[in-house]
């Protein structure tokens, strides 16, 4: 065990797994020489030379264009997108090409590869550097989606994802990039893609969250137990195809369900969350589902800590919801 | 200060007429009356008839699925109508261990690199022996065997995947080329600028293939491109153009070849610009009578890249009327059998929809599957 934040976690992760699989190629804008604009692929390129982490022109299409082309190949490609908020103009080869190739083949073309990307609030980054768009991947048929909270589930989860026969979204919660620290397991580590952990236990309420609000989610908790309310917190870790046997049994147990993300309400998966909390728990159910999500508005720059759900907005939830 | 000078020709308008097939700089082989205009093929007579017999049977098997389509019986075609020298000519070009990106007309070369004729006819029908499994529109193919990529709507995005691919195979020391192919609106496209400004700047071993057939559904190529020409768009990425006639396919086959051996030498990818005509309609879902003037499509009747070859070789190896009747009597009955067949196959079973969507089934669709298939369609669809 090594203690590490989420930088140096993820970074020995594409390590480790480019030392042992030589098929595994870095590429994106700025993520060569300099390291990325976050220094997540730091020390790669001296490492593994420009062959194998590369910097690519400034067009999202064409990294994951090119990337669907070696993965189709037979490579493993890592696309880097510098920000969550920049992936739009590589929609079209994400949703159109790289989410349907194994399907539209027959299964001649299965196209494995991991995106990763930042993601979320919380850097002062306005419209474009903050946005958390994962319901807009988790819509389309065929991609995985995962978003750690945790240095060793980003290791752990990235591992599984480089090794997963699907693409998978790999989003990485900027916020907590290097604030969010602990224990890192050396060497090979997997954490199973479509596992949560249950990062809480409580009895009250069930609040289910993934990436940087499960720090918000973890501090409300705690303010709300001193009001005798008690929390029992699932962090999803994957987004698509969720945990849902632990969110449902979780649910079953307590009877009340707050989810909280940073992405707009309407349409979120905090919206799916609680339909299917309706489809499978809802005799169960003691107080109506509340979600704390980000407003639909754009994301906006001076008030981002208004407009995210943070824990002084998660605080009375828990406490409507468990006193309903 | 030096003021920046605009390469002569670089702008006008990309025209489709004609003349414009004509024009000096177009690479041309094979005069419009079947005649050589260098006393050199570069393609041997037994080779000649053999790309004559791949560009006859994909006219006939269009021929075919267009009459399919009108009577209902498959549910759409999109064809190679008029530009049957492009597309066989350029495949013909390319080595055994080259691959091809197809756009969605290239059917004639998917067969000529060895898709069977029946699994093309099972794609058009949706049926179980569909090796897409029925999933996607006719036309819309997938035979990896054969080295050629599976097939989607949108416009382009296949250009930089090829790219990618190429690119790939030379990480590990693999000589292939990808021939990457489209039509002249997709130069219109994001992915033909990010393909080609990633193909230039890493060097990859591409051949892009832009099929100039005149028109994108209803607009014509000057409503595409500022452009003098589409070839020329290649040099802003660092990338040779170099224009072809693409209804004379020895001009194509000089030209690809040409193309390919300069990528497999590394020394680049080539941008082709194949001056041909769509004497379709978009698809079978298009009536081009709607926008398309008849005078020049009757001007390019004229020439037509299968008559075209058919006079060179009535001249230099004497095909005869005969040889034409057979060989057109071999397709048909070649046809029969491909479509009795595919209209015997089963639709794909309700339970392969969920199949492939990952590479195991996730715990939502083992219920939507399972919903699906205690529904009232599971008895019988």
């Amino acid at each position: 065990m090594t203690q590490m934040n989420m930088v140096q976690a993820i970074n020995d992760a594409l390590r480790f797994e480019m030392q042992r699989d030589d098929r595994i190629v870095v590429l994106g804008e700025d993520v060569g020489k300099v390291g990325g604009v976050f220094r997540v692929t730091a020390g790669l390129y001296d490492e593994f030379g420009d062959d194998r982490v590369i910097d690519t022109p400034l067009s999202e299409g064409g990294i994951i264009g090119a990337a669907i082309g070696m993965a189709l190949y037979g490579l493993k490609p890592v696309p880097e997108i510098q920000f969550s908020d920049f992936i739009f103009p590589a929609y079209d080869q994400i949703v159109s090409e790289l989410a349907k190739f194994r399907y539209r083949s027959g299964g001649e073309f299965p196209c494995p590869m991991v995106i990763r990307t930042p993601v979320g609030g919380g850097i002062r980054g306005g419209h474009y550097h903050s946005q958390s768009p994962e319901a807009q991947f988790i819509h389309v048929a065929g991609l995985k989606v995962v978003c750690p909270a945790t240095p060793a589930d980003a290791k752990g989860l990235l591992l599984s994802a480089l090794r997963d026969p699907d693409p998978v979204m790999f989003f990485e919660p900027k916020r907590i990039y290097r604030a969010a620290k602990g224990e890192v397991p050396e060497g090979d580590y997997t954490v199973p893609i479509g596992k949560a952990n249950v990062a809480r236990q409580g009895e009250h309420v069930t609040l289910v969250t993934w990436g940087a609000m499960l720090y918000e989610s973890l501090d409300a908790a705690n303010k709300v137990q001193a009001e005798g309310v008690n929390v029992e917190i699932i962090d999803l870790r994957t987004l698509w195809p969720l945990d849902i046997d632990t969110v449902v049994a979780s649910v079953k147990k307590t009877g009340r369900v707050v989810v909280v993300h940073e992405a707009p309400k309407t349409c979120g998966l905090g919206g799916e969350i609680v339909a299917l909390i309706n489809e499978k728990a809802f005799l169960y159910l003691e107080a109506p589902p509340k979600r704390v999500c980000g407003f639909d508005t754009p994301f906006p720059y001076t008030l981002e800590n208004e407009y995210l759900p943070l824990s002084h907005r998660i605080v009375p939830a828990l406490l409507e919801t468990a006193r309903y | 200060m030096t003021t920046a000078t605009i390469e002569e020709g670089a702008t006008g308008t990309a025209r489709r007429e004609p003349d414009d097939a004509l024009a000096a700089d177009v690479v041309r082989v094979l005069a419009p009356d079947g005649t050589l205009v260098d006393n050199d093929a570069g393609v041997g007579d037994d080779e000649a008839v053999a790309l004559y017999r791949a560009m006859v049977r994909t006219r006939l098997i269009d021929e075919r699925a267009v009459m399919l389509q009108r009577q209902g019986r498959i549910g759409f075609h999109i064809g190679s109508l008029g530009e049957e020298a492009t597309v066989i000519g350029t495949v013909h070009a390319m080595r055994e261990s080259d691959w091809m990106f197809p756009c969605y007309r290239e059917f004639g070369g998917a067969l000529y690199r060895g898709m069977p004729l029946q699994r093309y006819f099972d794609n058009l029908y949706g049926n179980a022996n569909d090796p897409a499994k029925g999933r996607q529109m006719p036309d819309h193919w997938t035979y990896r065997q054969a080295k050629v990529g599976s097939v989607s709507s949108p416009i382009g995005t296949q250009i930089t995947q090829g790219v990618g691919f190429a690119w790939a195979a030379r990480m590990r020391k693999d000589p292939l080329v990808a021939m990457v192919y489209f039509g002249d609106g997709a130069t219109s496209s994001n992915e033909f600028h990010n393909g080609l400004n990633f193909a230039g700047v890493f060097k990859t071993p591409n051949v892009f293939v832009c099929r100039n057939n005149g028109w994108a559904i209803s607009v014509p190529t000057e409503r595409q491109t500022a452009s003098a020409t589409f070839a020329v768009k290649g040099i802003a990425y660092g990338i040779p153009g170099v224009r072809c006639d693409g209804n004379d396919i020895f001009a194509v086959v000089k030209t690809a070849r040409e193309a390919v051996l300069r990528a497999s030498r590394g020394e680049g990818p080539t941008l082709i610009e194949a001056l041909t005509y769509r004497m379709s309609g978009h698809s079978t879902s298009d009536d081009a009578s709607r926008y398309r003037p008849e005078e020049q499509m009757s001007a390019w009747t004229t020439l037509d890249p299968i008559h075209r070859l058919r006079r060179y070789l009535e001249a230099r190896v004497g095909w005869t009327e005969g040889q034409q009747a057979a060989f057109e009597a071999e397709v048909a009955g070649e046809l029969k059998l491909v479509i009795e067949t595919a209209e015997k196959v089963t639709l794909p079973a309700l339970e392969t929809m969920f199949d492939d969507v990952y590479a195991t089934l996730p715990w939502h669709l083992q219920e939507q599957r399972a919903e699906l298939l205690a529904g009232p369609r599971a008895k019988g669809h």
